[in-house]
C-alpha cells in the first residue's frame, strides 16, 4: 500500500466521523491559532515602538558630556567642527542646553515650563519638529543673542489663548518674543512635548538661575551610517578626555536594536506558552488515535488477516494522524490570520510572521507524526487472530 | 502443500490449562478438498488459524510449500496470508465503512495492484459469486448469505492457491449452504486447494477426505475413494 492509498484511506476515515475529527482538531486549531495570533500582535507592538522612534529620528545621536573638572572639555565649536570635517556621516548638530525650572509669563499669568532649552538653527529639524505658524530659531539669533523664542501649543494655548505669534513672554523674568509656534504633537497637554520653549543657545545660560545641563544632538547622515557616525564621535571624545566614564554617546539606532531584542524575547515567551496547547492538541489526537485503535481492532485484524503488513498498518494509523494534525494546522493558519486581522480592527497593530506559520504548522505536522506513531504501532502489532476475536 | 507436524496449541498452563490442540498432524496436498469435522470445542478453528497463519502453534512444526511457518517474519507471513491462502470467516470479517467492492478490493490492495485493475478484479470475483451488481453497497445492506459471497469473494479475489473455509455454512440456510458448498466444489475442479471446516455431516459425506478432530487431536481421517 502507498502512501496516496493510505492517504486517501485517511481522508475517508476522518469524513466519516466529521464531529469527532473536528474535536480531535480542535487542540491543534487553537495551539496553532494562538502561536500565530501572539506572534504577530507582538510584531505589530514592536513594529509601533519602533516607528515611533524611528519618527523621532533613527540618525539622531545624543552625547551627554559629564566631565566638566579640569582643563579638558569640548566647546561648541568643535563640535561643530567634528560635523563640517565628515561630511559623510554628519549632517548636523546643536547644542541642547536644558534650562531647568523655567517659568513663563505673561502678564499675570505664569506657568512652569516642563522643558526649555537653548538651541542652534538645526534642533528642530533634527528632532524632525515643524514650525506651523513663524519661523524657527535661526542662525542670526544665536550669533547676535536676539532674545526670540519658539514655543510649544500647550504654552501658545495657556498663555495667549493661541494667539502668541509676535507677543512678548517673560521667561525666568527676561522678556522675549516668541517667533514661532510649534505643531502639535501631543494633544496640547501639561508637560507633553507640547510644553516646550526653545531658545538660542547662546542666551540659555543666562536664563538659568543656577546651572544648566549641556549636551549635543547630531543628526547621521543616514540610518546606515549612524553606528558609524557614533564612533566616530566616541573616538573624538575619547581623544579629548581619554575616560570613556566623562561622556555618553547613544544614538536610536541601538536602541531599536535593544527593542528589537527585548520584544523578540517577548515573542519567544508568549508563543512558547502557546505552544504548550499546540502540545495539549498534540495529546488529544493521541488520545483519539488510541481509541480509533481500539475500536478499529477488528478492523485491523481483518486487514492483517488480509496480508496487511505492520507497516501497511502503521502507516494508515500515521498517514491519518498526520492529516488529522495537518488539516488542524491549516485551519488554525486561517483562524490565526482572521484573528490577526481581528485584532487590527480594536486599533491594534498586527503583523503576521510568514516564520511563525511555517514553524507553527510544521510543528502541528511532528506532532501528528510523533503523537499518531504510539498507538499505529501499537495497532501494527496486534496479533491477527487476537484482533480478529476482539470486541 | 500444507504438512503440520505433531502440533500443540494449549491454553493456560498447570491445573486449568486447555489442550486446544493436543498433537495433531496433518498433510494436505495441492488440489485436495479436506473437510475437517468434530463437535464444538474440539479445536477445529484452532488448527485452521494456524493453517492460516493467523495464530502460532505452542510447539510443533508447520511446513507451508516446504517453508517452517516459525521462522518466518512478520512481512513474511503478511505476504503469505496474502499470495498462498484465502480465508473465509464464520462470521464474514467484513469491514463495515467500505463498501463490497471495496472489501474485495482489500487483498489486491495489499498486494499492491493498481487501482483499475484492483477494481476489475473485484467486480470479476463479485461476478463469480453472483453479487456483480451490489458492489457500491455497503455489508449492512446485504442479507446474511450475500455478506458470506462477499467474503468469498474477496477470499478468490487474489486466486490464491489455497481456501481456508472456516463454518461458511453455518450461519446459512440449506439451500445458500448447499449453493456454497457448489461454488467450492467448482473452485477445487478448477485446482484450488481447500480445507472446509464443517459442523453439516451431509456436506462432510458430499466431500473425499473427512478428518474427525476430538479434543484437539485426529481421530479419524478418512478417504472416499468413490468420490471424486
Ligand atoms: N483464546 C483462547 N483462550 C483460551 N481458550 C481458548 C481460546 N481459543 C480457543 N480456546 C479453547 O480451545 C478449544 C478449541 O477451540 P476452537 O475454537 O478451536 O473450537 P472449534 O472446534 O472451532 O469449536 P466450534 O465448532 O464451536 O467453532 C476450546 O475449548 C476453547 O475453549
Ligand atoms: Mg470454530
Amino acid at each position: 500500500m502507498n502512501i496516496k492509498q493510505a492517504f486517501s484511506l485517511a481522508i475517508k476515515s476522518l469524513a466519516g466521523s466529521k464531529m469527532r475529527s473536528f474535536l480531535t482538531m480542535l487542540g491543534i486549531i487553537i495551539g496553532v491559532a494562538a502561536v500565530i495570533i501572539i506572534v504577530s500582535i507582538v510584531n505589530g507592538m514592536t513594529k509601533d515602538i519602533i516607528d515611533e522612534f524611528e519618527s523621532m529620528g533613527a540618525t539622531t545621536i545624543t552625547v551627554s558630556v559629564r566631565g566638566r573638572g579640569g582643563n579638558r572639555s569640548v566647546s561648541i565649536d568643535d563640535m561643530q567642527n567634528l560635523v563640517d570635517d565628515n561630511p559623510e556621516y554628519l549632517k548636523s548638530m546643536t547644542p541642547n542646553i536644558t534650562v531647568p525650572g523655567a517659568t513663563a509669563k505673561n502678564g499675570s499669568d505664569n506657568l512652569d515650563v516642563s522643558s526649555c532649552v537653548g538651541v542652534n538653527e538645526y534642533y528642530t529639524d533634527i528632532k524632525g519638529l515643524v514650525v506651523e505658524q513663524g519661523r524657527g530659531i535661526e542662525y542670526v539669533d544665536c550669533e547676535a543673542r536676539l532674545r526670540n523664542c519658539v514655543i510649544g501649543t500647550y504654552i501658545a494655548n495657556e498663555l495667549y489663548q493661541g494667539q502668541a505669534l509676535g507677543q512678548q513672554i517673560r521667561i525666568n523674568g527676561q522678556i522675549y518674543t516668541i517667533v514661532g509656534i510649534l505643531e502639535e504633537q501631543a494633544d496640547s497637554t501639561e508637560a507633553s512635548s507640547d510644553d516646550i520653549i526653545i531658545v538660542p543657545y547662546t542666551l540659555a545660560s543666562r536664563l538659568s538661575n543656577s546651572f544648566t545641563m549641556g549636551s549635543y544632538t547630531f543628526n547621521a547622515v543616514s540610518k546606515e551610517v549612524a553606528d558609524e557616525a557614533q564612533e566616530l564621535i566616541d573616538d573624538y571624545l575619547l581623544g579629548v578626555f581619554s575616560n570613556t566614564n566623562a561622556y555618553n554617546v547613544s544614538n536610536m539606532s541601538s536602541m531599536i536594536d535593544s527593542i528589537n531584542e527585548m520584544t523578540a524575547t517577548m515573542s519567544l515567551v508568549l508563543a512558547g506558552v502557546a505552544g504548550v496547547s499546540l502540545l495539549v492538541g498534540g495529546i488529544g489526537i493521541m488520545n483519539i488515535m488510541l481509541v480509533s485503535v481500539t475500536e478499529r481492532t477488528r478492523e485491523i485484524g481483518i486487514r492483517k488477516s488480509l496480508g496487511a503488513t505492520p507497516w501497511d498498518i502503521m502507516s494508515q494509523f500515521v498517514v491519518e494522524a498526520i492529516t488529522t494534525s495537518c488539516i488542524g494546522g491549516v485551519l488554525g493558519i486561517l483562524l490565526g490570520i482572521g484573528g490577526s486581522y481581528a485584532a487590527t480592527l480594536f486599533d491594534m497593530t498586527a503583523v503576521i510572521s510568514v516564520p511563525a506559520i511555517l514553524l507553527s504548522f510544521s510543528i502541528s505536522a511532528m506532532i501528528g507524526i510523533a503523537f499518531g506513531y504510539f498507538p499505529a504501532k501499537k495497532a501494527s502489532k496486534l496479533n491477527p487472530i487476537d484482533a480478529l476475536r476482539y470486541d | 502443500m500444507i504438512e503440520l507436524k505433531n502440533i500443540y496449541k494449549i491454553y493456560g498452563d498447570g491445573e486449568g490449562e486447555i489442550r486446544a490442540l493436543d498433537g495433531i498432524s496433518l498433510h494436505v496436498s495441492k488440489g485436495e478438498f479436506v473437510s475437517i469435522v468434530g463437535s464444538s470445542g474440539s479445536g477445529k478453528s484452532t488448527c485452521m488459524n494456524i493453517i492460516g497463519c493467523l495464530d502460532i502453534p505452542t510447539s510443533g512444526e508447520y511446513y507451508l510449500n516446504g517453508t517452517d511457518v516459525s521462522t518466518m517474519t512478520e512481512n513474511e507471513l503478511a505476504h503469505v496470508r496474502n499470495r498462498e491462502l484465502g480465508f473465509i470467516f464464520q462470521q464474514y470479517n467484513l469491514i463495515p465503512k467500505l463498501t463490497v467492492r471495496e472489501n474485495v478490493e482489500l487483498p489486491l490492495l495489499y498486494k499492491g495492484v493498481k487501482a483499475h485493475e484492483r477494481t476489475e478484479l473485484a467486480l470479476h470475483a463479485l461476478d463469480r459469486v453472483g453479487l456483480g451488481d451490489r458492489g457500491d453497497k455497503y455489508p449492512s445492506q446485504l442479507s446474511g448469505g450475500q455478506q458470506q459471497r462477499v467474503s468469498i469473494a474477496r477470499a478468490l479475489a487474489g486466486e490464491p492457491p489455497v481456501i481456508l473455509a472456516d463454518e461458511p455454512t453455518g450461519a446459512l440456510d440449506s439451500k445458500t449452504g448447499r449453493e456454497v458448498l457448489d461454488f467450492l466444489k467448482q473452485l477445487n475442479r478448477e485446482g484450488t486447494t481447500i480445507v472446509l471446516i464443517t459442523h453439516d455431516n451431509s456436506i462432510a459425506a458430499e466431500i473425499k477426505r473427512v478428518v474427525r478432530i476430538q479434543d484437539g487431536r485426529i481421530v479419524s481421517d478418512e478417504v472416499k475413494e468413490d468420490l471424486q
